[in-house]
């Protein structure tokens, strides 16, 4: 997610002192390694004696957190950004490995512990991967570690041969001395660079001289996830382990009343039945019989307030709350004044629904609690948060929790979140031994932290000549940030909320964007969900602007091209999708072309989209054009198969996604009715990658992020109806 | 006891007899190759071959099974098919998270064992019902058509 408004508003706040950095080590350290959008943190020296106990025993050298090579030869990279499909497992051992100087083939993941103040990821100034920012804050402390250790290696090998340092260089996780041609590998110089100080500054190499970086180097996780070897979570086995089905109050914000369990605890297999506040859990020798213990169990809820609670209920207070203004986010110019003077006034309204993850692998979680430790086998986008939350939970110090990260079966922001885990130790606690808690799908769509409902009111003048004098978007939403970062919600501004918003890439006038806090009821969470703000607000925006363009007759490449003066890394990406997409091109009736541009997570995206729709009114996504910015780009394969993928989740949401309410209850339980793109359904998908030498910007989300408004741009050229609504399906395009 | 021969290897488990294959070579045999993903037979992760024939296991009862051969992900590689699938899938570098990948390969490697040049429409008809939430459907229909070129260049095969 774009985390640049949450790195910044942590650290406008001169007197924070946030998990354990200090703001000053914090701004020395940046200032130290250049800084810029990208402030780096770096903790050198060695590791504690806490954490080589954990090591292995053949681990001769450590120069920081995340490298160990051993008398074998051996590389371990410890990797602190999680790997849930983005490619962090390559991109950022690609980063470490290019200074370092060894092969990719040759170095061995493994998973960070919890540890914020080794693993912070400065975006969240915590242990944490997600808002697309791993490359971006990896980018220069990685490098530096690995930069670091072939010094120090370097060194070794020149005080073993008694050579100069520099007619030595390193080459392939070997040492060479030039003049001899002596070669010496990492392995055999371990114990010597251990006792040699770690050098304070280190020089990185020149872009020109990477020779890994900007090549389409092959994903090191793929081989196990091919031949089912690749564990994810939901896979641990351990011995004695028990598995645990869950249900909570199918009406989100009710209790648990009581449970007869009788038929249930006399199912072969079934072991104990687990009662918590809100849920009830069997603990069974196998899923099977967990998931028959949970069908027998004769179960009574309070449904508590929010039993009568229908979706139009929810919209209502949206609709209301956004009647009336909210926190300004963005001022300019004057725009009453500018709407008033304006030759015409256009208006609108846009509502989003509240999505699920529906990441493929369920919430899994395994936990063993015991007297002085808990451990927990979990993947997790927040290791540190994981922790803590079990640490409150079993009453332990958080070093006697120790987390186990395991591979995530997809993560697009359900797994930045701990629920699912609080839950999982809470049963533990009341279990001997390790269980394993899997949610089933249903669970896991009737039980997710949304994203969340928006309600958008947008207004805009334009002059004679069809351009925008004045520009005003009121959005209202709940705010993740007060729950999730309460110390980035300040002023009663969201920042994700108008990210995307407040901060067009068009040049206007008169701008004022404000924000609106509308809370749902009780017992519906509100998180981040893949492309978080700005995928709610580029929809919105760039829906709109296109409003701006028919109603200016103007074609909309033009119309924003025209707007993206300022702009000039958008206006070239705008250009290039549209000319790839053969814009302007005549296509046969029901058949539309629909563009979209962006700036967000640091990276510039257009996309186009080509649609047909049927007299029916179905809608056939024919192709995607998307042009990508993302500066300099450190795995060129990996950036086209996010930009793939991130594309189809927008297709999926744009077209399918919603999740509603009746009776308190989520009425989506399955793939059946919360439907995701199918083969057949994709469209091709074309990615284009501008050669930029500017610093790396995030890849993960914006895929997903531009292409709802392509497509309701398109449905619009195809049929003449706005999509104002999400998802599509709701809209009638029948024609004739 | 229920008989079941997996991947070659003949197993007797003490399970019920409605127990879905999913779970039992999951939980019971230790086979987590194979997924669960909805328990409805709606996702096609926990896809498996019964004599190379892809069935969801998570609907299929171990009473069903009878004396089928079961092949999961962990022996695909052994076949033909299965081996220039995962191939494929490598060369194009088609996995992300990886989880839905297992059923996506057993669904590919059944289609290419029974038709060595499918078409987009054949992908289309034998790949519908395998969910990837992670966006790789181009990708597996290009790795599909690059493992079919591979079969169809195999000694016999016409090309």
């Amino acid at each position: 997610m774009s985390f640049e408004a949450l790195h910044n508003a942590v650290n406008d706040d001169a007197g924070s002192e946030l998990r354990g950095v200090s703001r000053r080590s914090f701004l020395k350290t940046s200032a130290a390694t250049g800084g810029g959008l990208l402030l780096s943190f770096y903790l050198p020296g060695p590791l504690d004696s806490a954490h080589a106990a954990d090591a292995s025993a053949a681990q001769a050298f450590a120069p920081n957190a995340f490298i160990r090579i051993a008398r074998d030869g051996g590389v371990n990279l410890i990797m602190s950004y999680v790997e849930m499909g983005q490619g962090t497992y390559t991109s950022i051992p690609m980063l470490i490995a290019e200074e370092l100087e060894v092969e990719l083939r040759q170095v061995r993941l493994e998973a960070a512990p919890a540890d914020d103040r080794r693993y912070m990821n400065p975006f969240f100034r915590s242990q944490a991967t997600g808002g697309s920012t791993s490359v971006r804050s990896a980018w220069q402390p990685l490098r530096q570690a690995g930069a670091t250790a072939r010094v120090m290696l370097i060194s070794a090998a020149a005080q073993t041969w008694k050579v100069d340092v520099s007619s030595c260089r390193a080459e392939k996780g070997e040492v060479i001395h030039g003049p001899s041609g002596r070669r010496l590998r990492y392995g055999a110089l371990a114990d010597t660079a251990a006792t040699l100080p770690v050098p304070e500054r280190v020089t990185l190499k020149a872009p020109r001289d990477f020779k890994l970086i900007g090549t389409s180097a092959r994903r090191l996780d793929s081989p196990d996830k091919v031949n089912g070897k690749a564990q994810f979570s939901i896979d641990l086995r351990l011995p004695g382990m028990k598995i645990a089905a869950v249900a909570a109050c199918p009406v989100l914000g009710g209790k648990l009343d009581g449970v007869e369990d009788g038929k249930a605890r006399a199912i072969q297999g079934v072991s104990q039945v687990v009662r918590l506040d809100n849920a009830v859990a069997v603990v069974a020798a196998h899923t099977w019989a967990a998931k028959q213990g949970l069908a027998a169990l004769d179960i009574r809820w309070d449904h508590g307030p929010n039993a009568r609670l229908g979706n139009a209920d929810i919209v209502r207070q949206y609709e209301q709350a956004s009647a009336s203004s909210g926190v300004v986010a963005r001022n300019e110019g004057n725009v009453s004044k500018a709407m008033a003077s304006a030759a015409r006034k256009l208006e609108a309204v846009y509502q989003l629904p509240f999505l699920a993850h529906a990441t493929m692998e369920p919430p899994s979680c395994t936990v063993h609690v015991r007297k002085d430790v808990c451990d927990i086998w979990v993947g997790t986008q927040v290791a540190t948060r994981a922790q803590a939350v079990a640490a409150r939970v079993t009453g332990l110090s958080p070093e006697r929790v120790r987390i186990h990260n395991q591979l995530l079966g997809g993560g697009f922001g359900r797994r930045l979140e701990v629920d699912f885990i609080e839950q999982a130790v809470l049963i533990a606690r009341q279990v001997e031994g390790p269980v394993k808690v899997v949610w089933t799908r249903e669970e896991d769509i009737q039980h997710d932290i949304y994203r969340p409902y928006y309600y958008d009111r947008l207004a805009a003048g334009l002059d004679g000549q069809g351009r925008p004098v004045a520009w005003s978007h009121r959005v209202t939403a709940s705010s993740i940030y007060a729950r999730w970062v309460p110390q980035a919600f300040r002023g009663g501004l969201d920042r994700d909320a108008v990210e995307g918003a407040a901060d067009l890439p068009y040049a206007l006038p008169n701008v004022h964007v404000e924000y609106v806090r509308q809370e749902p009821p009780r017992g519906i969470t509100t998180g981040f969900w893949r492309g978080v703000g700005p995928t709610h607000n580029v929809f919105v925006v760039e829906s709109f602007v296109d409003e701006l363009a028919v109603a200016a007759k103007t074609d909309p490449v033009e119309y924003r091209r025209a707007l993206l003066g300022e702009s000039p890394r958008a206006r070239a990406v705008l250009e290039l999708a549209a000319k790839k997409a053969n814009w302007g091109q005549p296509l046969p009736a029901g058949y539309g072309r629909g563009v979209s541009v962006q700036y967000a997570f640091g990276s510039y995206l257009s996309q186009v989209a080509e649609v047909a729709v049927s007299k029916e009114g179905e809608v056939r996504v024919r192709r995607m054009v998307c042009a990508v910015d993302c500066g300099l780009v450190v795995n060129p394969d990996t950036v086209r198969a996010q930009i793939e993928g991130g594309i189809i989740f927008g297709l999926t949401a744009a077209l399918f996604g919603e999740i509603t309410f009746k009776d308190g209850r989520v009425e989506q339980t399955n793939f059946n009715n919360y439907r995701l793109l199918r083969i057949n359904e994709t469209p091709e998908i074309e990615v284009i990658l501008v050669k930029s030498g500017e610093a790396p910007g995030g890849i993960g989300e914006p895929g997903t992020v531009g292409a709802a408004p392509a497509l309701a741009n398109a449905i619009f050229a195809a049929t003449g109806k706005r999509i104002r609504t999400l998802p599509v399906r709701g809209t009638d395009l029948r024609s004739g | 006891m229920t008989s079941l021969r997996i991947n070659g290897k003949q197993y007797e488990l003490d399970v019920p007899d409605d127990m879905p294959l999913l779970w039992a070579l999951r939980d019971v045999v230790g086979l987590t190759g194979t997924k669960f993903g909805c328990g409805m037979a709606l996702c096609g992760a926990c896809t498996v071959h019964l004599d190379g024939r892809p069935v969801r296991s998570c609907v299929t009862p171990v009473s069903a099974v009878g004396s089928a051969n079961i092949t999961t992900i962990e022996a695909i590689g052994q076949t033909p098919s299965g081996a220039k699938v995962q191939q494929a899938w490598l060369d194009l570098e088609v996995v992300q998270c990886g989880y839905c990948q297992p059923g996506q390969i057993m669904s590919a490697a059944a289609l290419l064992a029974g038709n060595p040049n499918p078409g987009d429409a054949d992908i289309d008809a034998a790949m519908a019902g395998n969910l990837c939430r992670c966006g790789t459907y181009p990708r597996i229909r290009a790795a599909i058509k690059r493992a079919a070129r591979a079969t169809s260049t195999a000694p016999g095969a016409s090309s």
